[in-house]
């Protein structure tokens, strides 16, 4: 087909792409020509055009920094048990929720773990702040056991279980949703057969329910692989403080710590631009892997 | 359906029953209990008598909150930009996926611009720069920074476009047959037959917005301008009394342990109020990112 009989026809979608373009290209785009600022000693009064570059020095002094490995091991440490922690839960929560034969039980059951998934961290941070307090209401329930109260948000030894469960608590219920849909598609026809050859509830879901999600328990585990670097930025920026950095400071904290409350735009560049590599390779194989062993793509 | 009347099944069924009844209260009674405070008066509140029913049941906590003229503020600024933020959000995300939902042969050039915005999305230029290029383009404490930044989210542009490529095909050909233009089948054809894909992603980005405080947080360089939840977290998190722009009096009676909670629920309100719509759709948003042959 010639140019101009294509175009008569086509012009509308380029026009329609156009602004969706510029947004990517202005928001997403610039700022990763702006990674070179981890290669610079930044002045923003200079921008990233000519700014003085100095090799790879911040990556030097970084990497002898005795933080750095500290919010490597914290983030990795926080998001695995979260990651293994929320998949299992949602695993079991699932199952659960499918034996349920009740139908308006398992909605009503459905709606209430649900809810904390589309609360903002702050609202949800609020509500922890309060109830973990020293007088909160979880350490005068302790009390009543003759327990001691404890610094849930406050010590080294709580603050990653805080982290965790309170992580847990946000995302379990709408973890689910995934495997209820592939449990839904099992065949009835399956358990009926067993229940007439005998087996019981437990064989039934040992032998039949859990082969039939077998599926998706090994595509969230490939996509799961993307999030080993995400701690939970705003949840962790929400109830940290300085008493807990030592088990509570992750990547990201420490680069809005450095980069925007210290204004070391250079050094925190380059610990972001250290997080977004390997960011990118985790997801890229992350992706990868959920092709090759379940057959998932996103295009 | 299975009758399975076994002493062992009727057992595990009532262990179940009262397992997820047990694990799905437990998910919301933190919420029950600010709930309480902020409907308890002041004194046992902030004494801590206050369990799960209100004590010298009051509303003057929410009169309190609506009556602050920093907080009311905050929470207009909140409105304008879910209003804003989610048509401009829409309206890109139709714009960009139905180009994009085209084969290469109607749409010359797709496999390049599909991973212009796909490597977009997985690499990510991280945070500084990021404030960088805001701050740059002189975007600080406006609308803008909180809306402009996201107007293109990637993920939901991908979902969109997969539901517009299960349109059928023989209805697009007609139309344009008939001699209608792109702009027409668009209208006429795949925004009508996309409703429920359309309402999902639009209540997910009003859910977004609404919640979102950390670019208020690093945007708003002028606390007077803080959207509700970047606000609400000066008060319920950080109690930082020195803030820009803010009437620290205000700030000081906002801070009360019943006023908070008054505050959390006002802004979780908002959420319960969409929350039924949500759920009516959210199912079918999920199946729209299930597997693509």
């Amino acid at each position: 087909m010639p140019f101009k009989q294509y175009m008569k026809r086509a012009w509308p979608l380029y026009v329609m792409i156009v602004p969706g373009i510029v947004f990517v290209l202005l928001f997403r785009y610039y700022p990763m020509y702006g990674v070179v600022i981890a290669f610079q000693d930044f002045s923003p009064a200079k921008g990233f055009a000519n700014s003085p570059w100095i090799g790879w020095e911040n990556f030097e002094f970084l990497f002898s920094l005795p933080e750095f490995g500290r919010i490597f091991g914290n983030t990795l440490i926080i998001a695995v048990s979260k990651i293994v922690l929320d998949q299992i839960g949602a695993i079991i929560l699932a199952i659960l929720l499918n034996e349920a034969r009740h139908i308006l039980f398992r909605r009503s059951i459905q709606t209430m773990i649900y809810l904390p998934h589309f609360l903002s961290w702050i609202v949800l941070g609020g509500i922890l702040l309060d109830i973990l307090s020293v007088g909160g209401i979880l350490n005068q329930a302790l009390k009543q056991f003759g327990i001691q109260p404890q610094l849930f948000l406050g010590s080294n030894d709580w603050f990653r279980g805080t982290v965790i469960m309170s992580g847990f608590w946000k995302s379990v219920g709408f973890s689910t949703i995934v495997y209820l849909a592939a449990l839904t598609a099992i065949n009835p026809v399956l358990h009926e057969a067993a229940a007439i050859d005998g087996a019981g509830r437990f064989r039934r879901i040992w032998h039949i329910t859990l082969p039939g999600i077998r599926p998706t328990i090994v595509l969230l585990a490939a996509l799961s692989l993307g999030d080993v670097l995400q701690a939970g930025f705003e949840q962790i920026l929400t109830l940290y403080s300085p008493a807990v950095y030592r088990t509570g400071d992750i990547i990201d904290t420490y680069v809005y710590r450095v980069g925007l409350i210290s204004a070391q735009y250079s050094l925190a560049g380059a610990v972001g631009l250290f997080k977004s590599i390997i960011g990118f390779f985790l997801i890229v194989l992350s992706y990868w892997l959920a092709d090759r062993f379940a057959g998932y793509r996103i295009l | 359906m299975i009758r399975d009347k076994s002493a062992f099944s009727l057992f595990f069924d009532s262990f179940n029953y009262v397992f997820l009844t047990g694990f799905a209260i437990l998910c919301l009674l933190p919420l029950a209990h600010i709930l309480a405070v902020s409907l308890s008066g002041r004194a046992p509140a902030t004494g801590g008598f206050v369990s799960f029913w209100p004590i010298d049941f009051t509303l003057e906590n929410y009169e309190e909150v609506m009556g602050s003229p920093t907080f009311v503020r905050s929470f207009l600024i909140s409105v304008a930009r879910v209003l804003s933020g989610t048509s401009l959000n829409i309206v890109l995300i139709i714009l960009t996926a139905y180009p994009l939902s085209k084969t290469p042969r109607v749409f010359k050039g797709r496999t390049i611009f599909i991973w212009f915005f796909v490597f977009a999305m997985l690499f990510d230029g991280g945070l500084i720069p990021s404030f960088l290029v805001v701050r740059s383009l002189g975007l600080l404490n406006t609308l803008g920074s909180l809306i402009l930044p996201n107007a293109v989210p990637i993920f939901s542009v991908i979902l969109m476009m997969n539901f517009f490529r299960d349109v059928p095909k023989e209805l697009e050909e007609s139309a344009l047959i008939d001699g209608a233009s792109h702009w027409k089948v668009l209208w006429y054809i795949y925004i009508p037959l996309s409703l429920p894909a359309i309402a999902t992603l639009t209540l997910f980005a009003a859910v977004n917005h609404w919640n979102a405080w950390f670019d208020g947080l690093i945007y708003m360089t002028d606390n007077a301008n803080y959207p509700m939840q970047t606000f609400l977290r000066t008060v319920v998190v950080e109690y930082d009394l020195t803030n820009v722009g803010i009437d620290p009096r205000d700030l000081q009676r906002l801070s009360d342990r019943a006023i908070r909670g008054a505050q959390i629920i006002v802004a979780t309100v908002p959420i319960l109020v969409v929350y039924p719509f949500l759920q009516r759709y959210f199912i079918s948003g999920i199946k729209l990112g299930a597997v693509k042959e």
